[in-house]
């Protein structure tokens, strides 16, 4: 007895079919092919190479505490002498340390920085800037700040003036050879100091405690001292200073004076503290009108850290810009895909026609060219991918090599290219496929 | 070569999808090209904005001292002068608090009345010495420079307004518009103390390349005072052809003299060139950036039309044979395909022009950019309807070359 034995094609083999023919098809006219690799390739690259610049520059750099540390604000300036009404985007002297006393925050640190010179040991060796920060001790809990060795200063050093400093890695590594330096002492300028913990690698970016001064990003921290002490120092900021009106002269008459210098955190767990330390400030701002200091109404503002970086503008323009430029690129790209497979599929519209009078379902025609659709993203995500790799090389052409060295393609960008350059030709296909599939068999037959 | 357009319009209703697709791409590339070369215009226009200084053979250091002793820096800068200025091949040298292109700098109203609640502008203070204008390669247009009997060193926590100054040219006539500015006072440290204009330059810019002085960029005033303390920056200036030695013999001369000081290994001793080069890095590489943007995007246009215009002269090449046939000359085929790119190109550049305005407005509101100039809408339309025709042109041309034998050939 005979059998005859059918072989359905399964799924797998199917698409490996259709995959064959695919590629067939796109050898058959390798122009438009190429055309049409190159435009999602070129389309895909440059909205990655700029996404990955606007991801670094947008990234949030403290997130599990972003929406619990706030930035303080309080206006000490006449409202003619406010931007958009907007309180200065420091507080002077007077406002941090009456503040810090009256310490209504669960942690808080006013800071602003300063750039000692570290004069090494070794007198063959040269003394070198460091990027320092005067605060208060509560800063390391605050920003979550990770110990290699030791850890941060007493609360009754910040009461003392301590001559104490916490330091980076880098510094570490550099001064002591990476060796557990707690209790060695470092030269600041002529002065010595006592470190009391190193810092394990701590690098936010952007630099969401000072985006004032640095525009957002820059070389990490190398070192913390206390903010009393380098008052005591008479320490310059290193960063901006803004008067409304002209300051006495000497370091008296500047601390004193309505000069705006300093950055202010708090760390506000709840919606309850929030809305508690927003009404203590607002008594703060409404006693120092009573006493003739403010002639204004209290302008008190608290920002947390996506906020902040927000109102300061870290994301530079050029980011934004380049990212919609190359969306429309992009976009114009599957345009032009979408014109250029719709003539590709339509031309073959005899081809369908038979295909479909010999039994082929619409289902099939549709699967048989969105995997040809899929194999030009492939190939398109490929070219894209080794493009978006030159690009990310080159951000360096465009932007500030502090955010330059942040644009880096990761394993999440290598997926997201491919997946972007597969995903937008297929959705470019739906189209051209649809029209394919709507081919009427015997209308193509009866012409030939 | 008569074209006629009713019957283009017709044939064009039963090919929706394909002239859609190209008006589209077209409209999207003209509101793109538009934008992206009138940003290229104005970042080329920063780039280009001279400083006032001769920056050839010009050297910059910022230096910082350090130790016990930084403060009280008048015998340490001295020194440092006295070395730079005995080196073979530098010219002259000057201490100064900053240069223009530097980055950052010191910045003040300035005002004729004293009580004047609001100042007339802001300028930047370059506090200087009686070398600057000759080390900076200033153009000196009226009065004279300073005396060296006029410098005084200060402690910058304490300034006092000087009583001679010389302030450049933007800075004189927008004070004094009546073009009269030497030998009148100005108030340039709130109302402490008037100070004379005793020299103008014809050009200084300020310290700041980004748009924060914008308002401000060419006024400047120097002032006969040298800032005591840690930080400061020394110009030399160099003869023709030793920059390049003396960016290494600078920095090892100055370190014989005192050790205690920073030179930092990026931005302590450069050339001009170099500070120019980082100060207008960004806006350089947007105009580069947008370049290639350009240029790509209309190559694949372009492209794009000729891949579509391909396509359906192969599915018309019947239509083509039997007009062909009825006595249509080749012109009139290449005449019909031209007609045919430039009516899509029209409605194309109609929607494109609405949507570079709409995309120029968007940026106007969200990135103090500047209104688009119709000018280059009206280039990029004139540049997109020729690339339309160029790109057509090789289809259209086969076209023209169907015989009219195909009409009696099936396909």
């Amino acid at each position: 007895m005979r059998r005859t034995v059918v072989i359905q094609p399964g799924i797998p083999s199917m698409f490996a079919y259709y995959f064959q023919l695919g590629l067939r098809s796109l050898r058959r006219n390798p122009m438009l092919t190429a055309l049409m690799v190159m435009a999602i390739g070129f389309g895909v690259a440059a909205s990655m190479t700029t996404y990955a610049v606007f991801r670094a520059t947008s990234n949030n750099p403290i997130p599990q505490k972003s929406s619990q540390l706030f930035a303080v604000q309080v206006a000490n300036w006449k409202p003619s002498d406010l931007d958009k009404g907007e309180p200065p985007n420091a507080l002077s002297y007077t406002d941090a340390s009456n503040l810090v006393r009256a310490h209504k925050a669960l942690r808080e640190s006013p800071m602003y920085p300063v750039a000692p010179s570290v004069i090494p040991a070794d007198a063959s060796k040269m003394p070198f800037n460091a990027s320092a920060y005067a605060a208060y001790s509560d800063v390391f809990a605050m920003f979550d700040i990770p110990f290699l060795y030791g850890g941060p200063w007493g609360h009754d050093q910040d009461q003392a003036h301590g001559a104490v400093v916490v330091i980076g890695k880098a510094l570490n590594d550099k001064l002591f050879g990476g060796a557990n330096s707690v209790g060695r002492e470092v030269d600041l300028d002529g002065h010595t100091y006592r470190v009391t913990g190193v810092m394990d690698t701590w690098n936010p970016q952007p630099l969401f405690f000072d985006p004032v001064n640095t525009q957002g990003f820059g070389d990490p921290v190398d070192l913390f001292l206390p903010f009393t002490r380098a008052i005591d120092m008479q320490m310059q900021t290193g960063g901006n200073n803004n008067c409304s009106t002209p300051a006495d002269s000497g370091w008296d008459g500047w601390l004193r004076s309505e000069c705006i210098w300093i950055a202010y955190w708090a760390e506000l767990p709840t919606a309850a503290d929030v809305a508690a330390y927003h009404r203590y400030l607002t008594g703060y701002a409404a006693e120092q009108q009573r006493a003739g200091r403010f002639t204004w109404a209290p302008n008190v503002r608290l920002r947390n850290v996506t906020q902040w970086l927000d109102f300061q503008h870290v994301v530079p323009p050029e980011t934004k810009i380049s990212l919609m430029v190359s969306l429309g690129f992009l976009l114009i790209c599957l345009v032009n895909t979408v014109g250029l497979l719709l003539a590709k599929f339509m031309r073959r519209a005899p081809e369908i026609g038979v295909r479909r009078a010999l039994g082929a379902s619409r289902g099939t025609v549709y699967a048989q060219f969105l995997i040809e659709a899929g194999a030009v993203g492939l190939a398109g995500g490929v070219l894209g991918l080794l493009l978006t790799g030159v690009g990310v090389y080159g951000v360096g052409l465009v932007f500030s090599k502090d955010i330059a060295r942040l644009a880096t393609v990761d394993l999440s960008l290598v997926a997201l290219t491919v997946l972007v350059a597969i995903g937008a030709t297929v959705l470019a296909a739906f189209y051209p496929t649809w029209r394919a599939a709507q081919v009427q068999p015997a209308w193509q037959l009866k012409s030939n | 070569m008569n074209v006629q357009i009713q019957p283009i319009l017709a044939a064009l209703k039963r090919h929706k999808a394909g002239t859609l697709l190209i008006a589209m791409q077209i409209a999207l590339t003209l509101a793109i090209v538009c934008n992206a070369t009138f940003i290229i215009r104005e970042r080329l226009a920063r780039v280009a904005r001279p400083t006032g200084m001769v920056e050839t053979h010009l050297l910059t250091v910022q230096n910082r001292f350090v130790g016990t002793g930084a403060t009280s820096s008048e015998p340490l800068v001295k020194a440092d002068l006295a070395t730079l200025r005995q080196i073979p091949g530098v010219v002259d040298a000057t201490a100064i608090n900053s240069y223009p292109l530097r980055g950052g700098g010191w910045s003040m109203g300035v005002q004729t009345d004293p009580d004047a609640r609001k100042a007339i502008t802001a300028a930047t203070l370059y506090f200087a010495d009686d070398h600057a204008v000759a080390t900076m390669g200033l153009k000196l247009i009226a009065g004279r420079n300073f005396r060296a009997d006029e410098i005084s060193w200060q402690d910058a926590q304490k300034v006092e307004a000087p009583g001679e100054i010389i302030v450049s040219k933007a800075l004189a006539d927008k004070v004094f518009p009546d073009g009269h500015a030497l030998g009148r006072t100005v108030y340039i440290m709130g109302n402490a103390r008037p100070s004379t204009i005793i020299g103008v330059v014809e050009r200084l810019q300020t310290p700041w390349s980004g748009t924060f002085a914008d308002n401000f960029m060419e006024h400047s005033v120097l002032l006969p005072i040298q800032l005591t303390g840690a930080f400061g920056s020394y110009l030399v200036r160099t003869e023709p052809g030793r920059l390049d030695a003396l960016l290494k013999t600078v920095p090892a001369q100055l370190m014989k003299t005192n050790r205690m000081r920073v030179l930092r290994d990026d931005t302590g001793v450069r050339s001009f060139a170099e500070v120019r080069e980082a100060a207008y890095k960004t806006d350089r590489g947007m105009a580069l950036l947008m370049t290639v943007v350009c240029v790509v995007l209309l190559a694949i246009t372009a492209a794009g039309i000729v891949g579509l215009t391909s396509f359906w002269v192969g599915q018309r090449r019947r239509q083509i044979g039997v007009r062909r046939a009825l006595g249509a000359t080749r012109s009139d085929i290449l005449g019909y395909f031209l007609t045919e790119n430039l009516l899509i190109g029209l409605a194309g550049v109609v929607v494109g022009t609405a949507m570079a305005v709409g995309l120029n407005l968007w940026m106007v509101t969200h990135f103090e950019m500047h209104r688009l100039s119709m000018v280059y809408v009206a280039v990029g339309v004139v540049a997109l309807l020729l690339i339309g025709q160029g790109a057509v042109l090789a289809p259209a041309l086969r076209a023209s070359r169907v015989s009219p034998v195909e009409a009696t050939r099936s396909v």
